[in-house]
């Protein structure tokens, strides 16, 4: 995916804003997805309890997990000219041992841009979606590049 | 037909209370068209669209906005018979409009994405959840007549 500068620099200066690694939406993240489209549960069967959703959202291994998908997204934006070679191994990862539909990347990618729609409000202007929207789908489509 | 649990009832009906129908239908039909640049395809009557400034300050698009909202309030009101409740609205986007039915999840994303800017803290994952259930079930309501 080709991006120009000024993509690259707003969306580095909003991972930066949101302190990507330690921020609390690097923990909601996967809380949030296994909460509102329950079926991605199926992928965490290891991570304990799930049976609620304040379960959810107290799970330690669910915080953890989340601190770890936000993470390789600020690679991504480091990355952008090169999602596809930035996230071979990750892709090969998923498809060959973890067994997880693409869809589910998309299905990501949306909670993540809800977040920050919720974390940043007016900020988070309609052109700053459309950046981080595009950067999300390619993201996508890079994880789900390596599927055979 | 979509089964909504009482809570989840709740969780969309006290936010809907709070939502200012015809700043948020604007900011939802704005944002469709800046993101999905396509979609502008389906206004081609609506002036100015060549910018963000332009899309989100344009009456025409802040007015369909207010109308796309309103008709979602509809929704909210019928949660237990979407499909009955949007089948001349389907009918209507099928053979008159010519729109993809995929747009209608675009603009189910949006609702989403602006009732979390203007919630923040409010717009938690149970509140989300329900309303992601709801826009998934208008969209396919909405779809439900096409042939």
């Amino acid at each position: 995916m080709m991006v120009n500068m000024s993509l690259a620099t707003c969306l580095g200066n909003s991972s930066r804003a949101l302190k990507v690694s330690d921020f609390p939406p690097a923990m909601v993240l996967s809380h949030r997805l296994l909460v509102v489209y329950p079926w991605t549960q199926r992928f965490f069967d290891n991570f304990g309890n799930l049976s609620s959703t304040s379960a959810i959202m107290g799970n330690p291994k669910v915080k953890a997990h989340g601190k770890k998908v936000l993470t390789s997204f600020g690679d991504a934006i480091k990355n952008m000219d090169n999602l596809k070679g930035a996230f071979a191994k990750l892709s090969e990862l998923h498809c060959d041992k973890l067994h997880v539909d693409p869809e589910n990347f998309r299905l990501l990618g949306n909670v993540l841009v809800i977040i920050l729609a919720s974390h940043f409000g007016k900020e988070f202007t309609p052109d700053m979606q459309a950046m981080w929207q595009k950067l999300v789908a390619g993201v996508a489509t890079a994880l789900a590049h390596k599927y055979h | 037909m979509v089964h909504f649990t009482a809570e989840e009832k709740a969780a969309v009906v006290s936010l809907w209370a709070k939502v200012n129908v015809e700043l948020v239908g604007g900011e939802v039909l704005g944002r469709l068209l800046v993101v999905y640049p396509w979609t502008q395809r389906f206004f081609d009557n609506f002036g100015n669209l060549s910018s963000e400034s332009a899309i989100m300050g344009n009456p025409k698009v802040k007015a369909h906005g207010k109308k796309v909202l309103t008709s979602f309030g509809n929704a909210v009101k019928h949660m237990d018979d979407l499909k009955d409740t949007f089948a001349e609205l389907s009918e209507l986007h099928c053979d008159k409009m010519h729109v993809d039915p995929e747009n209608f999840k675009l603009l189910g994303n949006m609702i989403l994405i602006v009732l979390a800017t203007h919630f923040s803290k409010e717009f938690t994952p149970q509140v989300q959840a329900a309303w992601q259930k709801l826009t998934t079930a208008v969209a396919n309501a909405l779809a439900h007549r096409y042939h």
